[in-house]
C-alpha cells in the first residue's frame, strides 16, 4: 500500500472507529470525569473558603476578646483610681474630723478644767474665808476675854482707820 | 556517564560509517532486502507480519473482506491471496489478488470494489480504542466510586492528563464555551497519544503515522471548526473586515483556502513526525544488517534507544500540538470579537 496516498479502507475504518470512541467517551466518560472534577474543585474551594471564613472570624473574635480585655482593664484602673480617691478622701475626712473633734475635746477639757478650777478655787476661797472665820473666832473669842484686850483691839482699829 | 556512553557510539557509528562505504558499495545489491523491512513496517498491510525465522514467517493473517455492489460483501483470510511456499502476496482468489506493494485488486479491471479488509492498521487502530476505552474507563469507575476523593489508580493517571487538557489547551485557546469542545479535544488527544505510543511497541503497527488515520483525524477538526464558525469567523473568511474592497480579491481566496490548509497542515504534521521517527528507529535496526558488524549492532542498538526514549517525548508532543492547533482553530471559530 502506498505511503501518502490514504487508503480508503483504512479512512472508512477511522472514521466509525473514531466516531464511536468520540461518542461513546463523551457520552458515557469525559462527562462524568469533567463533572467529577468540577465538583470536586468547586468542593475544595468552599473548604478554602470555609476555612478563610473560619480564621477571619477567629481573629475577630480575638481582636474582640482584646478589646474586651482592654475595656475591662480600663474599668478596674477607673475603679482602683476612684476607690484609692474615695478612700483618700476618707482618711482625710477622717482626720479632720478626729482633728476637730480632738480640738473640741481639748477645749471642752479646758473649759471643764477651768470651771473646775474656778470652783475649786471658790471652794478654797471659801474654805480659806471660814477658817479665816474660824481662826479669827477662836481668836477673838481668846484674845476678848478680857475687857482690856477688847479696849486693845478696837483702839488698834481705830489707829488703822486714822491711817487709812 | 550516560552521555559520555551516547558520545562513544555515535561518534563510532559515525566513524564506522564512513571507513565501511566499501562494505556498502559491495553489499548493495541485498541492499533492497535488507531495509526492505522499514517500508514494509510503515505501510499498511493485508497481513499482521511479526517476524521471519529463517524460513518460518511468524504472521497473524486478518481478514479481508469485500464491498462491491453485485456480490456484496464477501469475507476471506488474507491467507488465501498468498502463496503457501513463498509466502508471498499475489495467488488469485475468487476474482482478487493482492499485487506486490500489498494492493488489493480484482482480476477483472473494470469492476468496482470497495477494499474494507481489517488491515494491520484497522486492527492496530481496534487494540488502541480498546486500550483508550479500557484506560478511561477504569477512571470513570474510580470517579463514580469514589466522587470527592483523592483519584486513584488509573484515575489518578488519567487526571493529571484531563486537566492539562481542560485548562490549558481548551480554556485558554477556545475561551469561555471551552465546556462544549474539551470531550473532543480529550478524545483526539487520548487516542493520537496512545496510538503513538503503542505504535512505538515492537512488531505493532504505524496507525498514527498513517496518512488516511492523521486525515481522518484533521477532517474531524475541520468540520469541529467550520460547522461552530460564528458569524464573525465567517465574516472573517467572506468579507475581512478593514480590509479595502480592492484587496479583498486577494484576501478573501487566501482565507477559503487557509480554511483547508489549517487541516492539512494537521494532517502532515502528525504524519511526518510518527512515521519519520519510525523511519528512524528502523534505519538504525537496517543498519545492523547492512553492515553485518558486532561493533555496529551495539552501537545502532544505543542509538535506537535513545532514538526510542526522544519518541516517548514526540508521542506525546505530538498529540500535544495536534490537540493544542485543533483547539486553537476551534477557539477562532467561536470567538467573540469585539475589536472590529
Amino acid at each position: 500500500m502506498d505511503l501518502i496516498i490514504p487508503g480508503s479502507g483504512l479512512i472508512i475504518w477511522q472514521i466509525i472507529g473514531f466516531g464511536i470512541l468520540l461518542i461513546i467517551l463523551g457520552k458515557f466518560a469525559w462527562k462524568p470525569i469533567l463533572s467529577a472534577l468540577e465538583e470536586r474543585e468547586s468542593a475544595i474551594e468552599g473548604a478554602l473558603k470555609a476555612a478563610e471564613n473560619a480564621r477571619n472570624e477567629m481573629a475577630n473574635l480575638k481582636a474582640e476578646n482584646e478589646k474586651l480585655l482592654q475595656e475591662a482593664r480600663l474599668e478596674r484602673d477607673q475603679i482602683l483610681k476612684t476607690a484609692n480617691e474615695t478612700s483618700a478622701k476618707l482618711i482625710e475626712q477622717a482626720k479632720e474630723e478626729a482633728s476637730t473633734a480632738g480640738a473640741k475635746m481639748i477645749e471642752d477639757a479646758k473649759a471643764v478644767i477651768e470651771t473646775e478650777k474656778k470652783a475649786a478655787l471658790t471652794e478654797v476661797k471659801n474654805q480659806v474665808a471660814s477658817l479665816a472665820l474660824d481662826v479669827t473666832e477662836k481668836l477673838l473669842r481668846k484674845k476678848l476675854d478680857t475687857e482690856k484686850e477688847q479696849k486693845e483691839l478696837v483702839e488698834e482699829f481705830v489707829k488703822d482707820l486714822k491711817l487709812n | 556517564m550516560f552521555r559520555k556512553f551516547l558520545c562513544i557510539s555515535t561518534l563510532l557509528s559515525v566513524f564506522l560509517l564512513v571507513v565501511s562505504t566499501a562494505t556498502f558499495a559491495s553489499s548493495e545489491e541485498g541492499g533492497e532486502n535488507k531495509t526492505g523491512f522499514i517500508m514494509h513496517h510503515i505501510k499498511d498491510s493485508h497481513e499482521w507480519h511479526f517476524a521471519t525465522m529463517g524460513h518460518t514467517h511468524v504472521t497473524l493473517p486478518l481478514p479481508v473482506i469485500i464491498y462491491s455492489a453485485d456480490r456484496g460483501l464477501e469475507f476471506y483470510s488474507s491467507s488465501d491471496f498468498q502463496d503457501h511456499e513463498t509466502h508471498k502476496f499475489g495467488v488469485e482468489h475468487n476474482g482478487y489478488y493482492i499485487n506486490e506493494h500489498d494492493k488489493l485488486h480484482a482480476v477483472d479491471e473494470s469492476r468496482s470494489y470497495i477494499d474494507l479488509s481489517i488491515t494491520k492498521n484497522v486492527a492496530m487502530l481496534i487494540i488502541v480504542l480498546a486500550v483508550v476505552f479500557f484506560l478511561v474507563f477504569s477512571a470513570v469507575r474510580n470517579y463514580k466510586r469514589n466522587p470527592n476523593g483523592a483519584p486513584k489508580g488509573i484515575a489518578s493517571f488519567i487526571e493529571p492528563l484531563v486537566l492539562f487538557v481542560r485548562d490549558e489547551v481548551a480554556k485558554p485557546n477556545i475561551g469561555p464555551k471551552y465546556k462544549k469542545f474539551t470531550p473532543y479535544l480529550l478524545t483526539i488527544f487520548f487516542f493520537i497519544w496512545i496510538g503513538n505510543l503503542l505504535g512505538l511497541v515492537p512488531g505493532a503497527a504505524n496507525l498514527t503515522g498513517n496518512i488516511a488515520v492523521t486525515m481522518t483525524l484533521a477532517v474531524f477538526t475541520f468540520f469541529a471548526t467550520n460547522l461552530n464558525g460564528n458569524k464573525d469567523y465567517w465574516k472573517h473568511v467572506v468579507a475581512t473586515p478593514g480590509v479595502p474592497w480592492p484587496l479583498l480579491a486577494v484576501i478573501v481566496p487566501v482565507e477559503i483556502i487557509g480554511l483547508f490548509t489549517k487541516p492539512f497542515a494537521l494532517m502532515v504534521r502528525l504524519f511526518v513526525a510518527i512515521t519519520a521517527g519510525h523511519i528512524v528507529i528502523l534505519s538504525f535496526i537496517g543498519l545492523i544488517f547492512v553492515f553485518e558488524s558486532y561493533a555496529v549492532g551495539v552501537a545502532s542498538t544505543v542509538m535506537v534507544v535513545f532514538i526510542n526514549l526522544i519518541e516517548l517525548l514526540v508521542a506525546t508532543i505530538q498529540a500535544y500540538v495536534f490537540t493544542l492547533f485543533s483547539a486553537m482553530y476551534i477557539g477562532s471559530a467561536v470567538a467573540e470579537h469585539h475589536d472590529h
